[in-house]
C-alpha cells in the first residue's frame, strides 16, 4: 500500500501533528515501505476467526458504586501550563 | 393508532415531509463516575469531582462502575429492548479540549441494548410508536467555559467520565410535536425506573436531533445532527428552523450536507459546529484497557422481575380499574409520583372524583406555583379526607372546593376547616322544609307560574333554597322536598 | 569480598540480614558507580537523597529484625512507571517537566517490600524501538561498548531497547535489579544484548495501572537482573492482582525462587521449527542447540513443534501496537501536563506541541496507528491484524498440547553499533522477531545469557512459558544458567 502525500497530510492532520510540507514526500515514503510490508498478512487465511479483542479470557470486573477518588482539584491542575482557578485553559474555541 | 394531521413544510415546489430521529444522551443516576470513583454530583467546585483516570492521566486505567452497568440493562428492559449479553466498549477517538485523553469510551458495534419501542401519547389522546435503535454506555466529556476570559476557553472535568446513556430513535418521528412527545415519555419512563433523573436544565438529558427532509412518499434526504439542544420546546423550534433551512436550500438549488450544527437558543436557529470537522473519521476500536462485558442471563432475569410497573402499563390498568377516560389516565401516569400520589388518594373512594380533585384541582393549583405534586401542600391522605366529607354528604362538591382552597392555603385538614367555618351540610329536613317554605312564600306569583306549567322555575327555587342555607343544605334533599312542595 | 555493586540480589539479603554492610552504604556504592559512568546515559533522573532515606528506613527495619522481602536492595526503574512526587518522562519531550501525583503500582509494592530507588531509568521515547536510540535524552551505550586505551569508545554499542536503560545500568552494576516493560521485546531483547536475565510474564500478571500506555494489549512489567534467582525474588514483588487494572487477574502469585528446583526432568521443550529464519547467523544457531542439549542433559524432552503463523507476528504487531499507541498518545496535548507550544487556536497549539514534542520514530508510529484505524483502513489492517493475531495464540494452545515451555533464541543478532539498522525501520523492527509472538499470545516469556557471540558479546536463550506459569519458565531459565556457567563482566565494569 503506497500513501501519497495528501494522505499523509490528512493523517497528520487527524494525529494532531503539524507535518511541514517539505516533510510529506519523506514520510510518505516511510509510511509507505511499513504499509506495503504489512500487506503480508494477506496471505493468512482468517475465514472465520474472530479478531482477538482482549488477552485475557475473564469477564470484566465490576467495582462498587461507591464515591472513592477526587476531591483534589490543585492535583489534577498542578501539572498544567495554563491553570486558572483550578480550570484548565486553552485559546478560546469557536464552536 | 388514530392518525394524526400531517405535518407539512409548504416550499415552493410543493410539500415536504419531515423525517425525525432523535439521539438522548441521558445522564445515569449513579454516586460514582462509570470508570472512576469521583462524584457525579452536579454543580460542584471546578475540578473537585475529578480523578486522575477523568483527566487522562499518564497510565490511569477504567474500572467499569456495576450500578452503572445495572442502569443501562435496567432502561433497556424497561424500553423492552433486546438485552445484549456480551457487548463491547470501544474508544472513539478525537481531540477536543473538553475530551482529556484524546477519546471517549463508548459502544459501538455492540452496543449492551438492541432494539426496543416507546409508545408517544399525543395530544388527541392517540398513540403511536417510535423504534429505538440501540442504547449504549459511555462516558461524558468535560465542560467549555468560553465566556469568562476574552482569549481563552476554561476546561472543567467535573463531568468528564459520568456515565451516560446514548438512546438512539429511529428515524421515525415527521412532526415537532411527536419529537416532543418522545422525549416527554422517554423521560417519563426513565424516571419511573429512576435510572435518569430527566433534569434538561441541568444536562442530565441532552438531546441531537437528526433532521431530514424529503418529498412526501421519496427516499430518505440528507440529514443534519443538530447538538445542544437542552429544552423540549427549543427541540420543537430547532426542528422546525432546520427543517424550513433545508427546504429553502433545496428549493434554493443548494444540496444539503450531512453535518453536525449547533442550536443557538438566542437567535433561534442552528449553524455548523466548526468543531466536528473530523466527525465522520473517529477511529473507533475495542478498548484494549477492558474487557468484553459479558452478563449473567439470570441476574438480567432478576432486574426484569424487579422493575416497576411502567407508564404504559399503569394507564391500561387505570383506565380498566378505575374505568378512567384516556386523558385522565395519561395525565396522571406522566409521572410516577402523580400516579402514586392518585391511587393513595383513590383508594377506597370514588375513583373519577378522586382523579377530578387530583387533576383539575390539586395540579391546576401546584401548576400556578410551579411546584410539584412531592411538595404538594395538600397530601394525598388529606385530599382523600375532604372527598370523604363529600362521600358521607357532611359537605357538598360546591362547599367541597371552598375547603380545598383553605387546606391549600392552611395545610389544615378539610374536616377542622369545615368544623371551624359551620361548612356542615344541612340534612336536617326541618331546616331544608323550613327554608323551602319562606322562599315559597317570597315568591308565590313563580310557585303559581310553576304549577301552571313553567317546569323550568324548578332550578330557580333551588337556587333560592341554596342561597338561603348559604349553601350548606344537601342539594338532593333540597330537590326532593321542594318537588314534592311545589306540586302542592 | 565482592564489590557491593557487584552483589546479586539474593546475596545482597543475606549479607543485609547478616549486617555484614548495610543498606545506605550497599545504596552510596551504587549511587558512587552512577557517579562514575554518566557516560553510559542509563539514569535519566537519579534520586540519591531519597534513596538514603530509603535505604536509611530499611537498615532500621533490619536493626529491629523486622526486614521484608527486598529490603534496602537499590534499584533502577524504568522512566515509564509514574513515581509520585519524581518527574516522570517516558524519554519524551512532550512530558516535560511532568511530575505525577501518584505511584505505579508495581513501584508500589515494590517500596512496600523495602527496595530502594536510585533513579529512573532511560529508555526509547515511549517504550518505542529496539536500541534506545529514540530517547529524548540520548542514547543509552551499553557497557560491552569497546574503548581504546586512551579511554575512548571505538564503537558504540546498542544496549537494545526499549529498556535499555534498565539493561545497561544492572549489566555495568548501576543497580542490583530494574524494573523493565515488554510490549514487543523490550525486556528480553536488551536483557540478551547486555547479557542480564529478563523476563515479561504472562499478559495480566502485573498491573499495568500507573505504567505510561504504549500499546495496552501487549505491554506488561517485569524485572531485569543479573541471575534468574533475583529475577524470580523481584517479579514476585512486583506481581499480584490489582482491582485498578481491569486486564489484571485474580490468581495467586507463587515463590518463584523455590521453584527453581534445577529438576526439569520429563518437561517437553517445543522447538519452533518456524524459528529457524532465513539468514540467521550460524552463532545463534549453534547457541540455539546448545541450549536445547543443556536441557536434554538436564533430564528435559526436546520436541519439534510447529507456530505456522510466526513470519505473520511481526506484521500483525506494527499494525496493532501502533494503532493502539496513537489512541493512548492522544492524551498528550498541552492541555493538562508536559510541554505546552502555543498555536493561534487550539488545533494549532495541539499540532505545534505534538509535532515539538514527539520524536520521529513516535510520530511514525502514531501515523501508522492513524492510518490503520482510520475510515476506509479499519478491517482491511486493524480487523485483519487482530484475526491474524488470534491464529498466532491459537499456535501457541495447540503447540502446549505437545511441549510445556518453548526454547528460541531472544534475537536474532547480537548488539550493533548505535547508528548501524537506523535508516531501515523494518530492518530495526525485525530485532523483535523472536520475541513479538508471545506478546501477541500474551505468554510469559524470559530471556537468559546463554553465551557470547564471535566477537564476544553476549547472546541470550528465550524460554516460553504456558499462560502464569512464569514458575516453569524460570525454572527452566535457571538450568540454562547453570550450565551456560559464570558469563564475563562487561569490559565497562570493574
Amino acid at each position: 500500500m503506497s500513501l501519497d502525500k495528501a494522505t499523509v497530510a490528512k493523517i497528520a492532520h487527524l494525529a494532531r501533528i503539524k507535518v511541514p510540507d517539505s516533510d510529506l514526500e519523506q514520510l510518505a515514503g516511510e509510511l509507505s515501505t511499513i504499509m506495503t510490508w504489512v500487506e503480508m498478512l494477506g496471505e493468512v487465511d482468517t475465514q472465520g476467526i474472530e479478531p482477538m479483542t482482549s488477552v485475557v479470557a475473564a469477564n470484566l470486573r465490576r467495582r462498587p458504586d461507591a464515591v472513592t477518588d477526587g476531591g483534589y482539584p490543585e492535583k489534577v491542575v498542578a501539572n498544567a501550563t495554563d491553570a486558572t482557578e483550578n480550570f484548565f485553559s486553552v485559546p478560546k474555541v469557536v464552536e | 393508532m388514530a392518525k394524526t394531521m400531517a405535518y407539512r413544510i409548504a416550499g415552493e415546489t410543493g410539500e415536504w415531509e419531515v423525517v425525525i430521529g432523535l439521539e438522548v444522551h441521558a445522564q445515569v443516576v449513579s454516586n460514582a463516575k462509570l470508570f472512576s470513583g469521583a462524584a457525579t454530583a452536579f454543580g460542584a467546585a471546578p475540578n473537585s469531582q475529578v480523578s486522575f483516570v477523568d483527566a487522562g492521566f499518564p497510565g490511569m486505567l477504567p474500572v467499569i462502575n456495576e450500578v452503572c452497568v445495572e442502569q443501562a440493562v435496567r432502561t433497556g428492559l424497561g424500553l423492552k429492548a433486546q438485552i445484549n449479553l456480551r457487548s463491547v466498549f470501544d474508544r472513539k477517538n478525537y481531540f477536543y479540549a473538553d475530551l482529556p485523553s484524546g477519546y471517549q469510551i463508548s459502544q459501538f458495534q455492540q452496543p449492551i441494548v438492541g432494539h426496543g419501542t416507546i409508545v408517544l401519547d399525543l395530544a388527541d389522546g392517540s398513540t403511536r410508536e417510535v423504534g429505538i435503535t440501540r442504547l449504549h454506555l459511555e462516558m461524558d466529556a468535560g465542560k467549555s467555559l468560553h465566556d469568562q476570559n476574552p482569549t481563552k476557553t476554561y476546561i472543567d472535568l467535573n463531568r468528564s467520565g459520568v456515565a451516560l446513556m446514548e438512546i438512539v430513535s429511529e428515524p421515525d418521528m415527521r412532526t415537532p410535536e411527536e419529537a416532543a412527545a418522545y422525549l416527554r415519555k422517554l423521560r417519563t419512563i426513565l424516571r419511573y425506573l429512576g435510572t435518569c433523573d430527566g433534569n434538561m436544565e441541568e444536562g442530565s438529558m441532552r438531546c441531537d436531533i437528526n433532521v431530514s427532509v424529503r418529498k412526501p412518499g421519496a427516499e430518505y434526504g440528507t440529514r443534519t445532527e443538530t447538538k445542544n439542544v437542552n429544552s423540549i420546546r427549543y427541540v420543537q423550534q430547532a426542528i422546525e428552523y432546520e427543517a424550513q433551512r433545508q427546504v429553502a436550500l433545496i428549493e434554493d438549488g443548494g444540496v444539503v450536507v450531512q453535518e453536525t450544527r449547533l442550536w443557538d437558543p438566542n437567535k433561534g436557529e442552528t449553524r455548523s459546529m466548526r468543531s466536528k470537522e473530523d466527525a465522520h473519521d473517529y477511529r473507533y476500536f475495542p478498548d484494549p484497557d477492558l474487557l468484553p462485558l459479558d452478563l449473567d442471563a439470570a441476574w438480567v432475569e432478576e432486574i426484569k422481575r424487579s422493575l416497576p410497573e411502567l407508564p404504559d402499563e399503569k394507564k391500561a390498568r387505570f383506565m380498566a380499574d378505575y374505568k378512567l377516560p384516556v386523558y385522565d389516565a395519561g395525565v396522571l401516569v406522566a409521572e410516577r409520583s402523580r400516579a402514586d400520589f392518585y391511587e393513595e388518594v383513590a383508594r377506597g373512594r370514588d375513583p373519577k372524583m378522586a382523579a377530578n380533585f387530583v387533576i383539575g384541582d390539586l395540579l391546576g393549583a401546584l401548576n400556578k406555583t410551579g411546584a410539584d405534586i412531592d411538595s404538594s401542600p395538600i397530601s394525598a391522605a388529606a385530599l382523600g379526607g375532604l372527598i370523604d366529607l363529600i362521600a358521607d354528604n357532611t359537605i357538598s362538591g360546591r362547599i367541597a372546593k371552598e375547603v380545598f382552597a383553605d387546606m391549600l392555603e392552611t395545610g389544615k385538614p378539610a374536616a377542622q376547616i369545615v368544623e371551624e367555618k359551620g361548612l356542615r351540610q344541612v340534612t336536617d329536613t326541618g331546616a331544608i322544609d323550613q327554608a323551602i317554605a319562606a322562599v315559597m312564600a317570597a315568591n308565590a306569583d313563580k310557585v303559581a307560574e310553576f304549577r301552571s306549567g313553567k317546569d323550568k322555575l324548578f332550578g330557580f327555587f333551588v337556587g333560592q333554597v341554596m342561597k338561603a342555607t348559604q349553601g350548606k343544605a344537601n342539594p338532593a334533599l333540597v330537590n326532593e322536598i321542594l318537588a314534592a312542595k311545589l306540586k302542592g | 569480598m565482592t564489590k557491593l555493586t557487584h552483589l546479586t540480589m539474593a546475596d545482597a539479603l543475606a549479607g543485609l540480614a547478616a549486617k555484614e554492610f548495610t543498606a545506605v552504604e550497599l545504596t552510596q556504592a551504587h549511587l558512587d558507580a552512577m557517579a562514575a559512568t554518566k557516560e553510559l546515559n542509563a539514569y535519566i533522573i537519579e534520586t540519591p537523597d531519597a534513596a538514603l532515606k530509603q535505604a536509611a528506613d530499611a537498615d532500621a527495619r533490619y536493626a529491629k529484625g523486622g526486614q521484608r522481602a527486598l529490603d534496602g536492595l537499590p534499584l533502577g526503574i524504568k522512566d515509564l512507571f509514574c513515581t509520585e512526587g519524581v518527574q516522570t518522562t517516558a524519554a519524551s519531550h512532550i512530558l516535560d517537566g511532568f511530575v505525577p501525583p501518584y505511584e505505579s503500582t508495581v513501584t508500589t509494592q515494590l517500596f512496600r517490600d523495602g527496595a530502594v530507588m536510585l533513579g529512573k531509568l532511560n529508555l526509547d521515547e515511549f517504550a518505542m524501538g529496539s536500541a534506545n536510540i529514540t530517547s529524548h535524552y540520548g542514547p543509552v551505550i551499553s557497557p560491552w561498548s569497546p574503548k581504546d586505551a586512551a579511554g575512548n569508545f571505538t564503537r558504540k554499542l546498542v544496549p537494545g531497547g526499549s529498556s535499555g536503560g534498565s539493561a545497561a545500568a544492572v549489566a555495568a552494576r548501576l543497580a542490583l535489579g530494574a524494573t523493565g516493560t515488554d510490549t514487543g521485546g523490550s525486556i528480553r531483547q536488551p536483557a540478551s544484548f547486555v547479557g542480564i536475565v529478563g523476563i515479561k510474564p504472562t499478559y495480566g500478571r502485573c498491573s499495568r495501572w500507573g505504567i505510561v500506555a504504549f500499546a495496552s494489549s501487549l505491554d506488561q512489567a517485569g524485572p531485569m537482573t543479573r541471575t534468574v534467582k533475583d529475577a524470580a525474588l523481584m517479579l514476585r514483588s512486583m506481581a499480584g492482582y490489582d482491582p485498578k487494572d481491569s486486564t489484571s487477574i485474580d490468581v495467586p502469585v507463587p515463590d518463584y525462587a523455590a521453584a527453581l528446583t534445577g529438576d526439569i526432568r520429563g518437561l517437553r521443550v517445543g522447538i519452533p521449527k518456524e524459528y529457524r529464519v532465513d539468514g540467521m547467523p550460524a552463532e545463534i544457531e549453534r547457541l540455539w542447540q546448545q541450549g536445547i542439549e543443556w536441557l536434554k542433559a538436564a533430564g528435559a524432552t526436546p520436541v519439534e513443534i510447529s507456530l505456522p503463523h510466526t513470519k505473520y507476528a511481526l506484521p500483525a504487531y506494527y499494525i496493532v501496537a501502533p494503532a493502539e499507541a496513537s489512541s493512548n498518545l492522544a492524551r498528550y496535548d498541552g492541555v493538562r501536563f508536559g510541554l505546552r507550544v502555543e498555536g493561534k487556536d487550539l488545533k494549532e497549539m495541539y499540532e505545534n506541541t505534538r509535532a515539538e514534542g514527539f520524536g520521529a520514530e513516535v510520530k511514525r508510529r502514531i501515523m501508522i496507528g492513524t492510518y490503520v484505524l482510520s475510515a476506509g483502513y479499519y478491517d482491511a489492517y486493524y480487523l485483519k491484524a487482530q484475526k491474524v493475531r488470534a491464529r498466532i495464540a491459537e499456535d501457541f494452545t495447540k503447540a502446549y498440547e505437545q511441549c510445556d515451555v518453548i526454547l528460541t533464541p531472544t534475537a536474532p543478532s547480537a548488539a550493533f553499533g548505535i547508528g548501524e539498522k537506523m535508516d531501515d525501520p523494518i530492518a530495526m523492527y525485525l530485532n523483535d522477531v523472536f520475541t513479538v509472538p508471545a506478546n501477541l499470545a500474551g505468554l510469559p516469556g524470559l530471556s537468559v545469557p546463554a553465551g557470547l557471540s564471535g566477537e564476544g558479546l553476549p547472546l541470550g536463550l528465550q524460554v516460553l512459558g504456558r499462560p502464569f506459569d512464569e514458575a516453569t519458565v524460570l525454572k527452566v531459565g535457571h538450568v540454562i544458567e547453570q550450565a551456560a556457567g559464570p558469563q564475563p563482566l562487561p569490559p565497562l565494569v570493574s
